[in-house]
């Protein structure tokens, strides 16, 4: 915009803009505010800074095991994101870089696989973990979820991308395949292994179909999982809820807040959220 | 060694977790689902499971409840695909201007897609309770105060305005990607024919993003007819009130792990896959070309500079 667009365009791009955010954040603020306020004033709709506290998050966190789901959401999502991402790389880059029979028809799946919706394996995964009494273990929180269609396509196109002559030259100094892939081409990979480890920590932070089936006790519960529960309360006590909601989505604010860049890098090229 | 057999070692030990992970967690589930679809399964008798074939495809065809679950999620599907791609689109031709704090702008509109979809549900449910903030706010217009979601004719719009508040942001970055790739000059040139920004904005910009509002369409759609999270919070898992937020995946949840009949629920599972592949494919089709492309102009200029 300059000098010369129109003064009323731009009012109307200012307008829009600072609607647009309005709508966006306001339900935070809302929740926020009503979060600090007393259970019996949180349905009033004024403003009173007298007696704001964070006490309900307290008591969240002493008498509801919002500590003990906390610290599940973080062991299965750092579990899934270091394990995920680490096994993608080193599948994208052998994808890329090295010709081994099969490797044609395992890229084609992959392809396919992008292709599918996730409630086509819902039923029998929930089945096969039953079976193998993966219910209500970390285990069965992590390891179905390791292996992610798009991170490895990524990590393929990623290092097509890269030049080879870096690695080439390794090879002719006599440096092994582990060594190149560790010292040369993953430091190279920075970028591309931020993006999905970004949007791999997002998708385990946030799950929530999966883990509702898997988890039943109590005491495993992911912070949505639990959150969730805790939501048959919400019409006696909406500060609760609401403390509720902004624990479980300030650590996701707060990653993307740091690491915008690699964010908005994963959701133009995957148009997924 | 030979060279040869030493790349197909190092290939396989690097590729065999995932290859491993993909057959046991989702080709292996995935071919049982259809297996699975012609049978009557119940997960409490396991031993009583028999064939019963396109049992499960004619009970689905002729369930009235399955019809109101598709019904729900099409028209969610319709009205949310449109509304979110519009205004993604004018929010980014907006924030692509050159006004003050662009990347304020950009980090407040794409807040609410990194926001769990139970947060977000908790945060709408109370904002739009009866005596809550939205009603007082739609009150000064004239609207008068609803149960928004005890309500059947207002739990799914609920949920759409929900659906639409947490995807704009991202489609928003997917078209913003798109606008820096359009140059400047073509704007100039029309600028100089004497185009007004309106015309220009028909004329060019929509024209020339017509590939990403392909992309943003098409995802969307494949979002939308998935959508659960949502439907469960808003309804504390039942699809009410009367069923007017039971979507098909809610469904399928429901009937195979409510009623335990895993059979039935693959079946539903079989009919979602043929919608989504289709258009997924559909999707492909359209942007083979583009995918082999090498890494375009918009990349090197950083997103969010």
């Amino acid at each position: 915009m300059d000098k010369s667009t129109p003064k009323f365009m731009k009012v109307i791009f200012y307008f829009t803009t600072i609607g647009y955010a309005c709508i966006a954040l306001f339900p935070f603020f809302w929740a926020f505010y009503t979060s600090l306020r007393p259970t019996k004033e949180a349905y009033k709709l004024n403003f009173d800074f007298s007696n704001l506290s964070f006490g309900t998050y307290i008591d969240l966190i002493v008498k509801n095991d919002i500590g003990k789901w906390y610290f599940n959401s973080f062991i299965i999502a750092i579990s899934v994101t270091i394990l995920g991402v680490v096994l993608s790389t080193m599948a994208g880059y052998a994808l890329a870089r090295i010709n081994f029979k099969g490797k044609n028809i395992i890229f084609m799946t992959i392809l396919g696989i992008m292709m599918i919706p996730g409630q086509i394996t819902m039923i029998p995964q929930y089945m096969l973990l039953n079976n193998l009494n993966f219910i209500n273990t970390y285990a069965g929180l992590i390891i179905p979820f390791l292996f992610n269609a798009f991170n490895v396509f990524m990590m393929r196109q990623f290092f097509l991308s890269f030049p080879i002559s870096l690695e080439e030259a390794a090879e002719i100094d006599g440096l092994s395949r582990r060594k190149i892939f560790f010292q040369i081409a993953l430091p190279l990979a920075k970028p591309a292994v931020t993006t999905i480890t970004i949007m791999t920590f997002m998708g385990s932070w946030n799950n929530f179909l999966m883990p509702n089936l898997l988890i039943t006790s109590r005491n495993m519960y992911t912070l949505p999982v639990g959150m969730a529960s805790l939501n048959s309360q919400y019409f006696s006590f909406p500060n609760q809820t609401m403390a509720g909601a902004m624990l479980l989505s300030i650590p996701m604010v707060i990653l993307f807040l740091i690491c915008q860049r690699y964010f908005i890098e994963g959701v133009t090229t995957s148009g997924i959220k | 060694m030979n060279k040869k057999t030493q790349e197909n070692i190092d290939g396989w030990i690097m590729v065999a977790p995932i290859v491993i992970l993909m057959l046991v967690f989702v080709i292996g589930p995935a071919i049982y689902s259809f297996i699975l679809s012609f049978q009557d399964y119940n997960m409490l008798k396991p031993d009583k499971s028999e064939w019963v074939w396109l049992g499960n495809y004619k009970e689905l065809i002729s369930d009235p409840n399955f019809y109101q679950a598709l019904y729900n999620t099409l028209k969610y599907s319709i009205i949310v695909v449109p509304v979110q791609t519009a205004i993604a689109l004018l929010l980014a031709t907006v924030a692509n201007q050159k006004i003050k704090g662009k990347t304020f702008f950009r980090v407040a509109y794409y807040i609410p897609a990194v926001t769990s979809a139970v947060a977000s549900a908790a945060m709408f449910m109370f904002l739009f309770n009866t005596n809550g903030i939205a009603n007082k706010f739609l009150g000064i217009f004239g609207f008068e105060a609803v149960s928004w979601f005890n309500d059947p004719t207002y739990a799914l719009p609920l949920a759409m305005i929900m659906a639409i508040w947490s995807t704009v942001g991202t489609q928003m970055l997917v078209f913003l990607a798109g606008l820096q790739d359009i140059p400047r000059e073509v704007y100039e040139a029309s600028a100089i024919d004497g185009a007004s920004s309106i015309r220009s904005f028909f004329s060019i910009t929509v024209p020339l993003l017509s590939e990403k509002t392909m992309f943003v369409v098409v995802v969307g759609m494949i979002g939308t007819l998935q959508m659960f999270d949502q439907a469960f919070i808003i309804s504390g898992g039942t699809g009410g009130p009367l069923g007017s937020t039971t979507t098909v995946v809610l469904y399928l949840y429901n009937k195979a792990f409510g009623e335990n009949r895993l059979g039935y629920g693959s079946a539903v599972a079989v009919g979602l896959f043929i919608v989504i592949f289709t258009l997924t494919v559909l999707q492909k089709s359209f942007f083979e070309e583009d995918e082999n492309k090498p890494k375009r102009l918009g990349k090197r200029r950083k997103l969010n500079g």
